[in-house]
């Protein structure tokens, strides 16, 4: 069990061997059968996320939730996207054309290139990059631009103020999550992130790091847009942000794309602070990929639980609690850390 | 050189936060407000005009239609005031059962109150919670009008019909479980820091500009003006009760959120009291001796009562027919909206759906 | 109630007080001081209500005030000429006046001078005439 898709992965490899193709036509195929495994398994996760969004909500709040389209309600998001799909795409005039269309396109495209380095269990990593951390950060930011793009691009005063928010907010919680970060890679010295998995081997960053953990999870909730920081959206104030022309498919791409941004944080911080694969009290008959999406369900049901519980801040007091408690917090983290790596190295440890 | 320069955002009246069909035009220095102009009058029917070609009886429907969310204080305020103008003397059970329905009704319109600004300020959670019991209120307005919401419970004279059987033990159950729901809303909405970020300082209205623009209900109370008609100047039986007039301090919007919660324990108060009341009474009838056609005399009568928004009053003139001469309704949402403007500039868009969310208006009586 | 009460004490400065059936009476012309009065003397410090009905030939400006937070009302009318209808803001007098007297301005078409702010606030912009006039007719149903 533990390597069913490492041996799926190997026999595809060997099946391309076997017609003896150039080599590089091979890694071509082999990255394209991974993306198009990845790809499946964030749309049908992001699927799955809708449900249990709404589901969880409905327990919340003391309802229901769906409960009519297939048993359950199971069937209840591809009722929803099947009637999204079959609507018109309406594009309000004035509107950038090709960048209006666009946006929707590429917001998939950031969280996906990011999926390509997580490990999902052990030497599962579709790409195992040695600068991985890095390569996330940079990467997960590039979706500000699509927000942007999709304000911008509306030619409504709402999109755009959704738009300015946008950046505003991504580009004041990317530094402390960066710092934050910067405190797991300080003591395992790598970037790597199947490597930083093993390091927790013997104690989960969460217990070694617990105020970056926090500042990581605050930031996250931060990045994907979720209550109580969801001001881009903040369907109260400026109706949807950037989304507020969007229609049909367009703005169930945008909507899906939340989803897996909250799947991606959730990964990273899977994979950064709670030991990825790894098993918890020698629990191994459970195999490691199952391990990996347990603590990211438990982390995605901390953002659900979060979102149906508070209300939205405003937006000095986003960008003061960012600048003024998170940044200093988390450089006030990385001192320490780095003195206690150097005092702990002095005493042998 | 950088130029900057102001805009204007059309907020509504199509905007999820503006309870309806308000139009605010906000005059944006980024996102800091510098001027709000509210533009109300999408829902205006004209109900003033069309009062005075109905009879008094039939006015009553149209005031359901005002304050669509405390639709029984809206028919107790016109009935209060035709019976005032023609000197009638209502039975004791329909008084009780009259200030039972009203204050279920103003529990009904505060939980909404509660709920929505709960909302407005992005917390779903908090708008379910308040709307559990206010379903269980319209069910049992359902019991005794048939109607959730346009009631028209109320007649000139008394109310239509006795309290139904099953309404007894419905009440008992609700009056039972309401305080700790209200614990809930404390525990869910009051004590949140967030919600007590976002509300705690902003929008302040102060004691006197309160008194000044006429500020009334909840919104007055909040900022620390103890003025409730149904202290100040019992109206019905209402002096037979024993409730406080909660205040708040500061009167930001916190404060006018909060006196609402209190209200809401205070209503429950009113309506404990009354039904014990109710019960010992013997069983009676529910209207008064009235004519079949109502002749009020010459002359005219201004009626207020406490509304769930602040006060309502009736203006009603009548020349000796079966209509109405003319019937003015003071309506609180419009006026405690006049000051929107002052008390959104300097903040943010954020905060303008939040102080607009504290004043709790309902646009049906905004417009009329 | 004690509009008696005010209507004796003030007769000497206003001439044209009057009282009739708990109602203060006065003229246009004397209405601004006399509310004056009544706020800083009788601290009737509460604009609750300000309406104004039309009875053919003349309307009736009626202002409700309430000492707050005693609770007591007093009903103040004035009498206004059809043709010119006009009267004086109590806007200085009470700020809370300026939507009662837009609103009275956009049903019944009655000036309010002084107002800092006189449009319609109910009716739309390019509405004709002032429906709760007695004479208003509304002609015809739909736009054509």
């Amino acid at each position: 069990m533990e390597n069913i898709f490492v041996n799926i992965s190997g026999s595809i490899r060997e099946l391309i061997g076997v017609l003896g193709l150039p080599p590089l036509f091979n890694e071509a195929v082999m990255i394209t059968v991974k993306v198009t495994g990845i790809l499946l398994f964030i749309v049908l996760n992001a699927l799955w996320l809708v449900y249990m969004e709404r589901k969880v909500a409905g327990y919340i709040q003391c309802r229901y939730g769906p409960n009519r389209v297939g048993p359950k309600g199971l069937l209840q998001t591809a009722a929803d996207i099947s009637k999204l799909i079959s609507k018109e795409i309406i594009i309000p005039s004035g509107a950038d054309k090709i960048l209006f269309l666009l946006a929707p396109v590429l917001i998939f495209t950031p969280p996906l290139m990011v999926f390509m380095v997580v490990p999902f269990g052990q030497n599962m990593a579709a790409v195992d990059l040695n600068i991985g951390v890095f390569y996330f950060l940079a990467v997960a930011s590039l979706s500000t631009v699509i927000f942007w793009i999709a304000g911008w691009a509306s030619n409504n005063k709402y999109s755009l103020l959704g738009g300015m928010r946008v950046v505003a907010q991504m580009i004041s919680y990317e530094l402390p999550m960066v710092l934050a970060v910067l405190g797991v890679v300080m003591i395992t010295g790598t970037l790597n992130m199947s490597d930083i998995v093993r390091a927790q081997e013997n104690l989960w960053f969460i217990f070694a790091q617990p105020v970056a953990f926090l500042i990581y999870f605050i930031a996250g909730v931060a990045e994907c847009n979720r209550v109580p920081f969801d001001l881009t959206e903040g369907e109260s104030e400026i109706v949807a942000g950037p989304f507020t022309e969007y229609s049909g498919m367009g703005f169930a791409l945008f909507f899906l794309a939340e989803y897996t941004n909250v799947m991606l944080v959730s990964f990273m911080a899977a994979t950064l602070f709670l030991g990825g694969w790894l098993a918890p009290f020698g629990l191994t008959i459970i195999p490691g990929w199952a391990w990996m999406l347990i603590k990211v369900y438990i982390m995605i049901f901390l953002f659900m639980w979060l979102r149906w519980t508070y209300p939205r801040v405003r937006v000095d007091q986003l960008m003061g609690f960012g600048w003024k408690v998170l940044v200093p917090l988390s450089l006030a983290n990385i001192f320490i850390t780095g003195v206690a790596i150097k005092v702990l190295d002095k005493m042998g440890w | 050189m950088l130029r900057t320069e102001e805009f204007t955002l059309n907020m509504g009246p199509q905007h999820p936060a503006t309870h309806g069909v308000l139009r605010l035009i906000l005059h944006l220095d980024g996102e800091t407000i510098v001027k709000v102009e509210p533009v109300v009058g999408y829902l205006h029917r004209g109900i003033e005009k069309l009062a005075e070609a109905r009879t008094y009886t039939q006015v009553i429907p149209y005031t359901d239609r005002l304050d669509y969310l405390a639709a029984m204080l809206n028919n107790l305020g016109y009935v209060q005031a035709v019976e005032k103008l023609m000197g009638i003397e209502i039975p004791e059970r329909a008084e009780y059962i009259r200030i039972i329905v009203s204050e279920m009704s103003r529990i009904a319109s505060h939980c909404i109150a509660v709920g929505t600004y709960a909302l407005d300020l992005g917390g779903f959670t908090g708008f379910m919670y308040p709307f559990r019991e206010r379903e269980k209120l319209m069910d049992m307005f359902e019991m005794i009008s048939g109607s959730r919401m346009t009631h028209s419970y109320m007649r000139i004279g008394g109310v239509a019909a006795d309290l139904p059987e099953e309404f007894y033990p419905a009440i008992k159950k609700f009056l039972k479980e309401f305080p700790s729901c209200v614990d809930e809303y404390d525990g869910l909405i009051t004590g949140n820091e967030i919600f007590q970020a976002r509300t705690k300082g902003v929008g302040v209205l102060s004691q006197e500009k309160a008194v000044q623009y006429s500020i009334s209900g909840p919104t007055l109370r909040g900022s620390g003006v103890n003025y409730d008609l149904r202290k100040a100047r019992p109206y019905g039986i209402y002096d037979r009760f024993d409730f406080e007039v909660p205040v708040g301090e500061k009167g930001d919007c916190f404060d006018r959120y909060y006196c609402r919660i209190q209200e809401m324990r205070q209503s429950h108060r009113i309506i404990e009291q009354a039904l014990e009341q109710l019960e010992e009474l013997p069983g009676g009838p529910v209207m008064a001796k009235v004519p079949k056609v109502l002749k009020p005399p010459k002359g005219e009568v201004y009626h207020e009562i406490e509304g769930a928004k602040g006060i309502l009053g009736y203006y009603v003139v009548s020349d000796g027919t079966t209509k109405p001469y003319r019937v003015h309704i003071r309506r609180p949402s419009f006026i405690n909206l006049d000051l929107l403007d002052e008390m959104c500039r300097g903040w943010k868009i954020a905060d303008v759906v939040a102080i607009l969310g504290s004043i709790d208006i309902v646009l049906g009586e905004v417009d009329c | 109630m004690e509009s008696n009460k005010v209507a004796e004490q003030l007769q000497e400065y206003f001439q044209s007080i009057g009282n009739n059936r708990k109602v203060l009476t006065v003229s246009p012309d004397e209405l601004i001081p006399l509310m004056y009065r009544l706020r800083d003397e009788y601290e009737f410090n509460y604009l609750t209500d300000e309406t104004a009905v039309d009875y053919g030939d003349y309307f009736e400006v009626i202002y409700n005030l309430s000492r707050v937070p005693q609770g007591d009302i007093l009903m103040v009318k004035t009498k206004v000429d059809k043709e010119k209808a006009e009267v004086p803001s109590v806007f200085e007098v009470w700020p809370g006046a300026i939507w009662f007297e837009r609103e009275i301005f956009d049903l019944l078409g009655i000036k309010f001078t002084n107002h800092p702010d006189l449009r319609r606030i109910l009716l739309d912009d390019s509405f004709e005439g002032h429906p709760l006039r007695k004479d208003f007719q509304w002609v015809g149903g739909r736009e054509v």
